[in-house]
């Protein structure tokens, strides 16, 4: 090969390289982004059982029912719908009734939602954004917690 | 008391602002004392901005709470040491440990800098006054932490519980070495643009900053990472959360700066390419700061947001990205391209090495951002986490690190991959012999994890050939070999260490995700589970006071054959009754390279509690093998030939005959 060939054959493998890493990646955002959802979103949007998805809102009072193992059931809401989770583990410490929280999984084949990961706010001053923001377009929560 | 800091604080601004502009001018009109005031001043900015930062560290040490930032975050009951970190334990805090840095490093370079050419070093340190200038702007108007409340209340309002930890002591300030370490290849960068020049100093001067930087960050983030496993309760070591991408888009971009330095200091190649990294480094460290301290990102990292704060650091983002880029996209072509070389040979290794790096750091960048994108054009609200990244980070490390060990056996200029392949030979066959050791012996192995714990004795074997090929092994006599290792210059050792420790860590990744063991139950007083062969017996929940919290300490056993304790493990719950918040204590023992590690969860009904237990096994070697990393870039900054102000000259001839053996 030729001077200018070579350098053109490394050229050329480089930009092959960066296509398909340009393309996993799109790819990738394609299939593994997840969206976040509250109770009432979840009429109109189009969410297909063991689509992962994030669901956050209000751990509704009265709905917490642990089960005799480690698993857990409660109901997230945001005052208009509200939705039944499940989930096996370790509650986050801040994890109470009229909590915000986001829960990440699945909807399951009988619509009850298996989340795998439930997050809770990080100390008693703040609320997860999607939520507190979600909330706020509801009308339902006002910022008085802040301070 | 508290005035004196922020009078220093403003004096510290003013000096910055002479700092960009004097020794600038300086290097126009060709004033040899305008440029040499650059030095004398960074020194005294930095003076000035420790004697501010050590007023507010004396405000919070003695809890005045006079002060709304130490009334806010500390309390008179909290431990001294958390009193002390807690300085740096929310927002402005940490922002002006951010600035305090900056100008140490500016100091730094105006003390160390004394065999730089004057105009250089005055370019330098401008750009590193103006960077120091526009942040302690930021600090007085967004963030000043020397506002008084009056009356003073008598008592605060303590310390996040989970920033309540050694951990606190040690991670920022690794962190901020790191990222603000990169500052100074920033501002070499740019000044070398405004002179429109590159000269061997340039080349000779940004490999050892970026080491210093390097090894910092590197230990930031394994210390963050360690922190955020024994302390959060979730058992990973690694989350991928924005905030932590932030945190390593900068080390990614870094290290391939490290690497493509080397090939401009020795083969003066790469030169515009090593300058631009420089400057897409430090304005990743700027981005992780934007993310972290702006409150786009709901994070333990965002402390109150105030959207001011973000429209600022975004303005300082876009000055110094957008200045330095099109400062770079005028000048670039100015500069004289280095030398050429054939793909098969250290040079092209390297380049490889970064090609790989960079497209990496970009495809983090891109799943850290699509999400603010997404948001800002629609309503909608997703997250990109673990599975985007282990998607697209996985199959672009996993050839790199194959090739790893190739680099260093390459010849400059002109190398030969099948001299070095036979070379690696033995390596590749005892890291065959792990993977088939492992698949063979260890229960419940799948291929991937096999091939895994393979990669990972392949860097370290690797990483010794490397070493004993360099002493000769082969052709010369041990005695020979004994010698010429010993003489080696501590920059290979360097590159070697650092390369074993990478395989440490992907040995203990691969360890604690192939291997692991995860049961999540709940026990009641005296019953046992087992967990990979360990036997555990929960004994009880007991409560215990602290100073400031009280705990509910769950004890557990670790049984031995015959069913007698042998060790115990405590993990409890704390609740802070300030902030009304519980935290999670696990309980973590080490047994070799491995844990048991123990997070308690609420009570049931039937009087048990939640338990989570993990196996983890090798999970030390992560951050072990980070401390090796760490130590080889330590190593090669200790060489003879980086030393800074070391009589390097007079040198040289030996070690050029120890390198030409090689």
């Amino acid at each position: 090969m030729t001077r200018k060939q070579k350098r053109f054959a490394v050229i050329l493998g480089g930009l092959a390289f960066l296509g398909a890493a340009t393309g996993l990646t799109f790819y990738a955002l394609g299939q593994k982004a997840s969206y976040f959802y509250m109770p009432a979103d979840l009429a109109s949007a189009d969410v297909q059982p063991g689509q992962r998805i994030r669901l956050g809102g209000l751990v509704e009072d009265g709905t917490i029912v642990r089960g005799a193992d480690a698993s857990v059931s409660f109901a997230v809401t945001d005052h208009e719908s509200s939705v039944k989770v499940s989930y096996k583990g370790v509650l986050p410490d801040l994890f109470r009734e009229g909590q915000g929280v986001i829960t990440e999984g699945s909807f399951g084949a009988d619509g009850m939602f298996i989340a795998d990961s439930v997050l809770a706010k990080h100390d008693e001053r703040y609320m997860p954004k999607e939520v507190a923001e979600g909330l706020k377009e509801k009308g339902v929560w006002v910022e008085s917690e802040g301070d | 008391m508290i005035e004196i800091g922020h009078f220093a604080l403003v004096l510290a601004f003013a000096l910055a602002l002479v700092q960009a502009t004097v020794p600038l001018v300086g290097t126009r009109i060709g004033d040899e004392r305008m440029m040499a005031s650059a030095g004398t001043v960074a020194v005294a900015c930095f003076a000035l901005t420790a004697l501010s930062f050590a007023v507010l560290a004396s405000a919070y040490a003695l809890s005045d709470f006079s002060v709304a930032n130490v009334w806010e975050n500390s309390h008179s009951l909290k431990p001294m040491l958390y009193k002390i970190t807690g300085t740096w334990g929310n927002h402005e805090g940490s922002m002006l440990l951010w600035v305090l840095i900056l100008t140490f490093f500016g100091s730094l370079v105006a003390v160390f800098g004394g065999n730089l050419p004057a105009s250089l070093k005055a370019n330098v340190l401008a750009v590193q006054g103006m960077i120091g200038a526009v942040f302690l702007l930021f600090v007085l108007i967004t963030s000043n932490p020397f506002v008084r409340l009056d009356p003073a209340p008598i008592e605060g309002r303590d310390l996040n519980p989970v920033l309540q930890d050694i951990g606190l002591a040690v991670h920022p300030p690794l962190l901020y070495l790191g990222y603000v370490g990169f500052s100074v290849c920033f501002s070499f960068a740019v000044a070398a643009l405004i002179d429109g020049r590159i000269d061997a100093a340039w080349a000779r001067w940004v490999r050892p900053w970026t080491l210093v930087a390097w090894v910092f960050l590197t230990g930031g983030i394994a210390m963050g990472s360690y922190w955020a496993y024994y302390e959060l309760g979730w058992g990973g070591f690694w989350f991928w959360d924005p905030v932590e991408n932030a945190s390593f888009m900068p080390w990614l971009s870094g290290t391939a700066l490290l690497h493509s330095a080397i090939v401009m200091e020795k083969r003066s190649a790469l030169k515009i390419w090593t300058l631009l990294l420089s400057i897409l480094t430090f304005s990743l460290s700027l981005l992780g700061t934007f993310l972290v301290r702006s409150g786009v990102l709901t994070s333990v990292h965002a402390f109150a947001s105030d959207p001011s704060r973000g429209v600022f650091i975004l303005c300082i983002l876009v000055l110094f990205i957008g200045g330095s880029l099109a400062l770079f996209a005028l000048r670039a072509s100015a500069l004289t391209p280095g030398g050429l070389f054939q793909p098969i040979s250290r040079e092209g290794a390297l380049v490889l090495n970064n090609l790989f790096l960079t497209t990496a750091t970009a495809t983090i960048l891109v799943g850290t951002l699509y999400p603010l994108v997404v948001e800002a054009f629609s309503q909608d609200k997703i997250s990109v986490g673990a599975p985007f990244f282990n998607l697209t980070f996985a199959p672009l490390m996993v050839p790199l690190l194959i090739l790893v060990p190739f680099g260093p056996l390459l010849a400059w200029k002109r190398g030969d991959a099948l001299a070095a392949a036979q070379r690696l030979m033995a390596a590749f066959a005892l890291a065959l012999l792990a993977v088939l050791i492992t698949y063979l012996f260890i229960d419940g192995a799948s291929v991937l994890a096999a091939l895994g714990a393979g990669l990972g004795f392949w860097l370290i074997f690797g990483a010794l050939t490397d070493l004993a090929v360099k002493s000769g092994a082969g052709s010369a006599s041990l005695a020979t070999m004994a010698k010429r290792f010993a003489g080696l210059p501590r920059s290979m050792f360097g590159t070697a260490l650092a390369h074993l420790g990478l395989g440490l860590t992907v040995l203990g990744i691969v360890g604690t995700l192939g291997f692991g063991a995860e049961k999540i139950l709940a026990m009641r007083p005296g019953e046992t589970v087992e967990i990979a062969d360990h036997t555990l017996r929960f004994d009880g929940i007991y409560p215990v006071r602290g100073p400031n919290y009280t705990e509910s300490r769950g004890r557990f056993y670790l049984l031995d054959a015959a069913g007698n304790p042998k060790a115990e493990i405590s993990s409890a719950k704390r609740l802070f009754p300030v902030r009304q918040t519980t935290t999670t204590e696990a309980g973590i023992r080490t047994m070799g390279f491995s844990q048991l590690y123990i997070s308690l969860g609420d009570e049931t009904t039937d009087g048990g509690t939640v338990v989570r237990i993990w196996w983890k096994p090798l999970v030390t070697l992560i951050w072990g093998g980070a401390l090796v990393m760490m130590l080889g870039g330590a190593m090669s900054l200790a060489d003879r030939r980086l030393r800074v102000g070391a009589p390097g000259r007079r040198r040289k001839p030996a070690e050029a005959a120890t390198a030409g053996a090689t």
